[in-house]
């Protein structure tokens, strides 16, 4: 295979991944105020406990985003250069999304109050539902080709952006990564959360046939080539499979269905694109594999790299959802750690109270084993 | 402002704002992980205690540092398209690889170190802290390459067809000099950060416990808080030195690689033998054509032209001045720019001089506090001088400080150049700053973005300080325990729970989140 089309399928898979992967943790993020019930305390509790479900493995997820980025600089100078300076504000929105999220994630636990943890939902449900969205409005322009001069400069403007075509792809990415969520949810929780997930899952299920199917033939038509039909019938047996699988309550089957989903969907998309990486609208110019790639040599040493590396981090990252594997329930979840804003042993500057530690606790200093 | 002066003030804003977290994160990842390897080897809980509390601090900037990472790696293709396009075929690989060898390790084996204390072995778990810690030391290598290239290209040739920089082998890329001067310099800066922050939290703990002159809490001091001193001091006085190692050799390689820069550090117009190093002028820098008028007070003789050439007089202790630069460039290059009028050669004079006097000065702060805190922890003992804890929580945002300016001095003095042209080999790879941003964005959407990423950050900073502050004042935490599996099957080995050793597996399923977000 040459090496410019083996890496139009590199990159390909990394989205892939990175959609399969960071699609469930925004679909779980986008359900953090939609799946709890109960006493204000029962729902804290579920909150925490969607947010633990990714706790581990969210950020290693949104490094597929971080390679592919870095993948597309490497291989596709050009590609990189037009599509990160075209799509300026939708990516701008998308990082703000992601950097409110991803603190948030980190720092909700940090503080044990309420207004705080309200902040943090807040934005971690904008920070997902945003990109869920703007990922699909962008992919959806790919596929639909966007105005180039001859520089292969972006010249569409923002506007056009927003087209009807590419703004079906956002409902598409939002549908499919909720479904993605909670099936994911169902899969990993247990109690009274774990059936309310199920239930979402049915509904979002039949959505996600309805609004993906009819972008994907809406594609296939007007866009697309022919032999992408046959991941959109992998795409609608999968969402049909979800349907059944989750009404059966077979979890697995449902995720790993939901997973092969968002996989066809990035078929689709690449398959579409190539033998462009931008594809230009009828009459302008486009931006083709060829055209936007690195030298020879270039793509040779990222090869070797990523042949490398790649089986490694898959390995590894695959054992962290081994070690996390456990189900989780709201009984595994422990009384917050976090402190709050007011010291309460007043344990700085106050003279009177000790400090957190007292004289008691450095008794064992010889074995840590067991002493509480 | 144009385009171009929008997205230099947003490249500085938020690059300078992501290195205010990396520096820490990669000095204090590996102090983390030898207090864990301290507790697994002697078992003494003052280790496990030192490694949760600044663990947790080392937590809270960790996440900053990760969001807005991402910023970095999309601007260079938001703001920059046109530098993106140039040097892609060689910039590209080192950043790749960053996030495939480095970047994944990270975030992985973090998630295994925060969520895995009683799910994987000891040992695993220490592995995990130690391949976090070298992950961190690795991503800055790898954009350092990135970096280090575009401050001495190497290893490429520019291609007239595609008017691009094209790679021929990356074994060059990543042993350029530039690179091999840059990384220990700013690991060793990184480590004198980390050094300092563990010294001045510790030793202002102990300064506290210390006047409550309760026998408990002076112990307290003594037992847990006065190892974390020493090992910053210890971590202070070695990195230390490694910078001033590292800074003068990057300097020597500066003086052949990016000679203007240097000049303009020592805001030297004309060239001349044994240049003084001065530590102040007075006169007007901002103008570099009419640095006439400007004069060095209070100066170090010999001392710039030893710091670029090794000799402190005689001929080889020949420092070119801005002007002999600039006449050399244009002979040699003779750019114009977008307007027409001739490129000129010498960086902003004032920012080049006096950030680099920041950068070595700043460091007095580590310094002094390290041999204070030496001296005054000396043999077992511990101190109640509340100067030196003063001295120390001073001392904290100093080397920080430093690095900025440091960064400052290399990315400002590089200019006009945003690729500076390699002066002994392929000079035809070079680009002009003002040439490398994007030409498709417009001024207004640069501003909206630059705005919109100066209050994030701004409020982020807030969230940030009143973190790591709040969880530094809430010191050690009072009980830890082992919560490895190996300890908890010999706890229950000692003594069967309840149901007898048959119900361990339920009791395990039912077993609460050793951690939870
Ligand atoms: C704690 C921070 C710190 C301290 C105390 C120093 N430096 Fe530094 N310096 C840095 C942090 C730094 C940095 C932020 O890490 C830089 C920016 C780029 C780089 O490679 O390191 C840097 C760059 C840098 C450069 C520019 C290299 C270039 O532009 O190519 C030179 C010449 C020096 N340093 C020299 C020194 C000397 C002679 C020092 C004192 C003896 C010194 N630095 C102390
Ligand atoms: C983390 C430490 C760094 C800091 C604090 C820093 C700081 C700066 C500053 C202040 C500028 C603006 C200079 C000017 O426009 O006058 C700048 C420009 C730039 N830097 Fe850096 N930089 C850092 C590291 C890097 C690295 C590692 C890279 C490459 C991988 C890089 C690439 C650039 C680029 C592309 C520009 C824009 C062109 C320019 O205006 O010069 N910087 N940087
Ligand atoms: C000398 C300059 C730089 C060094 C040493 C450095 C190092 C690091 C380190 C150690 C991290 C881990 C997070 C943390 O430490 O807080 C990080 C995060 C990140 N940096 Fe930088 N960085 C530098 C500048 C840049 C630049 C210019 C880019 C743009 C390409 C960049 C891209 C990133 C990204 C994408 C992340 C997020 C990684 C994650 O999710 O784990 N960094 N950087």
């Amino acid at each position: 295979m040459d090496l410019q089309l083996l890496w139009f399928v590199l990159i390909a898979l990394l989205w892939t991944g990175y959609l399969v992967l960071e699609g469930f943790d925004f679909g779980v993020g986008m359900l953090m105020s939609v799946l709890p019930r109960g006493s204000r305390a029962e729902r804290e509790t579920e909150r925490r406990l969607l947010v633990n479900t990714i706790g581990p493995v969210w950020d290693g997820n949104e490094v597929w985003l971080i390679t592919a980025g870095g993948a597309t600089f490497a291989a596709f100078p050009e590609w990189y250069a037009t599509m990160f300076s075209g799509f300026y504000l939708p990516l701008l929105l998308i990082l703000v999304a992601l950097i409110v999220r991803g603190v948030a994630f980190e720092y909700r636990g940090k503080i044990a109050d309420p207004a705080w943890g309200r902040r943090c939902d807040v934005a971690i449900q904008v920070g997902s539902w945003v990109p869920a969205a703007l990922w699909g409005v962008a992919f959806g322009n790919l596929v639909r080709g966007v105005l180039l001069d001859a520089d292969h400069q972006y010249v569409g403007g923002f506007w056009a952006l927003l087209n009807p075509f590419a703004l079906l792809g956002g409902l598409t990415t939002l549908v499919l990564f909720a479904l993605h969520g909670s099936v994911f949810v169902a899969l990993k929780t247990d109690g009274a959360i774990r059936h309310r997930a199920r239930r979402a899952a049915g509904v979002l299920s039949v959505a996600a046939v309805v609004v993906a199917g009819t972008w994907a033939v809406w594609a296939q038509l007007a866009y697309s080539v022919t032999w992408t039909w046959a991941a959109v019938a992998v795409a609608a047996a999968a969402l049909l499979g979800v349907v059944v699988a989750n009404a059966r309550g077979r979890e697995g089957w449902a995720f790993t269905l939901s997973a092969t989903a968002v996989v066809a969907a990035a078929v689709l998309i690449f398959g579409s694109m190539y033998p462009d990486v931008m594809p230009g609208l009828p009459g302008g110019e486009s931006l083709s594999v060829a055209e936007a790639s690195s030298t020879p040599y270039t793509l040779t040493i990222m090869t070797w790299v990523a042949l490398f590396l790649t089986p490694l981090v898959l390995l590894y990252q695959g054992w962290t959802y081994w070690v996390f594997r456990r189900r989780l329930s709201t009984r595994h979840i422990p009384a917050p750690a976090g402190l709050s804003w007011r010291r309460i042993k007043d344990a700085a500057f106050g003279h009177d109270h000790g400090p957190a530690v007292g004289a008691a606790d450095l008794g064992g200093t010889g074995s840590g084993t067991g002493s509480r | 402002m144009d385009s171009l002066a929008l997205a230099r003030w947003q490249f500085a804003i938020t690059t300078v704002y992501h290195f205010i977290f990396v520096p820490l994160t990669i000095g204090l990842a590996p102090l983390v992980a030898g207090m864990q390897t301290a507790w697994v080897i002697t078992k003494k809980d003052r280790w496990l205690r030192l490694t949760k509390f600044f663990g947790k601090l080392l937590l809270i900037n960790f996440a900053l540092g990760v969001v807005t990472g991402i910023v970095q790696e999309f601007q260079f293709g938001m703001n920059w398209s046109e530098y993106s396009r140039f040097v892609g075929d060689v910039f590209g690989a080192p950043l790749a690889m960053e996030a495939l060898a480095a970047f994944f390790v990270e975030s992985v084996f973090i998630g295994i170190w925060i969520f895995g204390w009683d799910r994987v072995s000891k040992k695993v778990h220490l592995a995990a802290i130690w391949l976090f810690a070298l992950a961190t030391n690795l991503s800055a290598f790898f954009i350092l390459a990135a970096n280090s290239w575009m401050q001495h290209p190497v290893g490429a040739r520019f291609n007239p067809e595609t008017g691009r920089a094209e790679m021929e082998s990356i074994g060059a890329v990543l042993t350029n000099s530039t690179l091999w001067a840059a990384f220990p310099h700013t690991i060793s800066a990184a480590f004198l950060v980390g050094g300092t922050f563990v010294c001045a939290v510790a030793l202002w703990w102990m300064v506290r416990l210390v006047r409550t002159r309760r026998p408990e809490l002076v112990e307290l001091a003594r037992d847990t808080y006065r190892p974390a001193v020493t090992l910053g001091v210890v971590v202070m006085l070695v990195s230390g030195a490694g910078v001033a190692v590292s800074g003068d050799l990057q300097g020597k390689l500066m003086y052949q690689q990016q000679p203007g820069k240097m000049s303009a550090a020592e805001a030297l117009c004309e060239g001349e033998e044994g240049a003084a190093f001065s530590i102040l002028t007075i006169g007007d820098l901002s103008d570099p054509d009419s640095c006439e008028d400007v004069q060095h007070v209070l100066t170090v003789p010999g001392l710039a032209s030893y710091l670029g050439t090794g000799h402190f007089s005689g001929e080889e202790s020949y420092l070119p001045g801005t002007e002999d630069v600039q006449r050399e460039y244009a002979e040699r290059y003779g750019d114009t720019t977008a307007s027409g009028d001739p490129v000129e050669y010498t960086p902003p004079l004032a920012i080049a001089y006096w950030s680099f006097r920041l950068m070595i000065g700043l460091a007095v702060f580590s310094a002094a506090l390290a041999v204070a805190a030496w001296w005054y922890t000396r043999k077992g003992r511990v101190t109640d001088k509340r100067w030196l804890a003063r001295l120390g929580i001073v001392a904290i945002p100093m080397p920080f400080l430093a690095s900025s300016f440091g960064w400052i001095f290399t990315e400002v003095g590089r200019q006009p150049w945003v690729v500076a042209p390699n002066p002994t080999g392929i000079d035809q790879i070079r680009l002009l700053t003002e040439r490398g941003v994007s030409t498709a964005v417009s001024p207004g959407v640069v501003l909206t973005s630059m705005v919109v990423f100066t209050l994030l950050y701004g409020a982020l900073a807030v969230v940030w300080f009143r973190l790591m502050h709040r969880y530094a004042v809430e010191g050690v935490p009072g009980t830890v325990r082992d919560e490895s599996p190996e300890a908890r099957a010999a706890a229950r080995d000692d003594e069967p729970g309840p149901g007898g050793p048959g119900a361990d597996g339920d009791a395990e399923a039912d077993r609460p989140l050793s951690f939870a977000y």
